[in-house]
């Protein structure tokens, strides 16, 4: 199995490169990949551990437009200075 | 403060009239609080040039949550600095909303320190509203809430808060302890109501009876509402103190019984229990002579929601009768396979009521394992909407 660590790190990656081309992921966007790239090595449980490492961390932040997603901290567009 | 008041003739007409009015209750914030004042005025202009100046955020946030929080910012911050922030706090509020009147001064005065001071109690899924606070001090509240035992609440493709009817703790026709299993169901799923994991948001909601105090048959992605198996219980002195005191118990009860399963032959009321809808009317016309049976329990229903992306839909029957009873590991196992295949299958800002209407019932049910039963309808007694293959039929005819 992989550590809950190594899929955090694959996640991350998999968020930055979505964020590079103004795509936004959901946890189970991530989940799926996850299960899709290392199959019997993770499974839901391990991508759930995953997602909560990134969020407690601070690496990613929980965005709502419409619906929740997983994004790299930003600055807001509609924010105020 | 209240002498700087911005003029607001429009806002002033919503004061008249014998109702309560916000416009009032701002105004008397407005006393002590800047944004109050600058609410008033941002306000009356959206009034006078018909157009809203709420920017919506999408960030903003604790650490550590996906949920909870609403950010909104004024699109005119130099006109109205002291709103520039406005976000929201959607905090999880006590089963059945009892407070004491200590937590109560201590939740305000916690948001006339970090906020403008302006809650709505509460909102229509239940959470207590904390209206309008800046960005830096979210952290801040939120550590004070969480010093007076108060969480923030659900929001986003989450676990929206589950809510309550008051149940046992008031009412005579509670079925089971909405309260206790609001309650449990809350602190179990603490993951999913702070994490949004899900396509869209989905709802508990719990009531006692089928009077359904809080609409969960028309709002709850997962409704429990309380029922009995066994018969009504008749006191029937009581139904001819009714009648002798002028009560029409043919125009008022019978007539109206949506299953035709009572009769009075001038002395005794009889019941069909075996028609029975659970209707509640007789029960709720007769109080003194009816009541539920004694052995209660739950209807679990899925699928309701609000007109939003697409039409408003009620609830239909899961599980025929729960009793409903902690520790819940059964109903938490069947909530779980419902979460796995709507989280995996739903498309995004799908509810799981039309991910049902769009896999169809057989289907979603072949997918969480549970088998169908003839109780699963629409509506009583109309509409069965399992269909049992042909060779099930077979089956059951050799058997």
């Amino acid at each position: 199995m992989k550590s809950v660590d190594e899929v955090a790190d694959a996640m991350y990656e998999m968020v930055k490169d979505a964020q590079a081309v103004k795509k936004k992921l959901k946890p189970m966007d991530l989940t799926k990949a996850m299960i899709a790239t290392y199959g019997d090595e993770v499974d839901k449980k391990l991508c759930k551990a995953a997602i909560k490492e990134l969020i407690n961390s601070g690496r990613c932040v929980y965005t709502y437009f419409g619906g929740s997603f997983i994004e790299i901290p930003h600055r807001e567009g509609a924010a105020n200075d | 403060m209240a002498d700087n008041l911005p003029k607001t003739p429009q806002l002033d007409e919503l004061e008249k009239g014998g109702w309560p009015s916000f416009v009032k209750e701002i105004k008397m914030a407005a006393k002590g609080s800047p944004m109050a004042v600058d609410l008033l005025g941002q306000l009356e202009q959206s009034y006078t040039e018909k157009i809203g100046h709420w920017k919506h955020g999408g960030i903003v946030g604790v650490m550590g949550y996906g949920g909870g929080v609403i950010g909104r910012y004024s699109d005119l911050p130099d006109k109205w600095p002291n709103i520039s922030h406005f976000h929201t706090m959607r905090i999880n509020q006590p089963s059945g909303w009892y407070y004491t009147s200590d937590a109560l001064r201590k939740l305000c005065d916690i948001w006339e320190r970090h906020g403008s001071g302006l809650t709505n109690m509460h909102g229509s899924t239940g959470d207590i509203i904390l209206l309008g606070t800046r960005t830096e001090e979210l952290e801040p509240t939120f550590e004070e809430l969480a010093k007076i035992d108060f969480d923030i609440g659900g929001s986003g493709s989450d676990l929206r808060t589950p809510s309550c009817c008051c149940g046992q703790s008031r009412c005579e026709w509670a079925c089971y302890d909405t309260m206790g299993a609001c309650y449990d169901l809350t602190m179990h799923y603490q993951d999913e109501l702070h994490r949004p994991a899900f396509p869209y948001k989905f709802k508990f909601k719990f009531s006692g009876c089928p009077n359904d105090c809080v609409a969960s048959i028309a709002r709850a992605d997962l409704s429990f509402l309380g029922t009995w198996r066994d018969d009504i219980r008749i006191d029937q002195d009581a139904v001819r103190e009714y009648v002798d005191r002028g009560m029409d118990i043919n125009e008022e009860v019978i007539s109206r019984c949506p299953g035709n399963c009572m009769e009075f032959d001038g002395k005794e009321l009889h019941i069909e229990n075996s028609f029975c809808k659970r209707c509640m009317h007789c029960i709720n016309i007769m109080p003194k002579a009816l009541r539920p049976g004694t052995d209660t329990g739950a209807t679990i229903l899925i699928g309701s929601k609000a007109p939003i992306i697409e039409g408003a839909l009620l609830s239909s029957v899961l599980i025929p009768f729960y009793k409903m009873e902690p520790p819940y590991d059964d109903l938490k196992e069947l909530i779980e396979e419902i979460w796995d295949v709507w989280a995996e299958e739903g498309k995004n800002r799908e509810r799981v009521g039309e991910f049902i209407q769009r896999v169809g019932m057989g289907n979603f049910l072949d997918a969480i394992g549970l088998d169908p039963v003839p109780e699963m309808v629409a509506h009583p007694r109309e509409n069965p909407y399992v269909f049992f293959e042909e060779d099930e039929d077979e089956d059951e005819d050799e058997g």
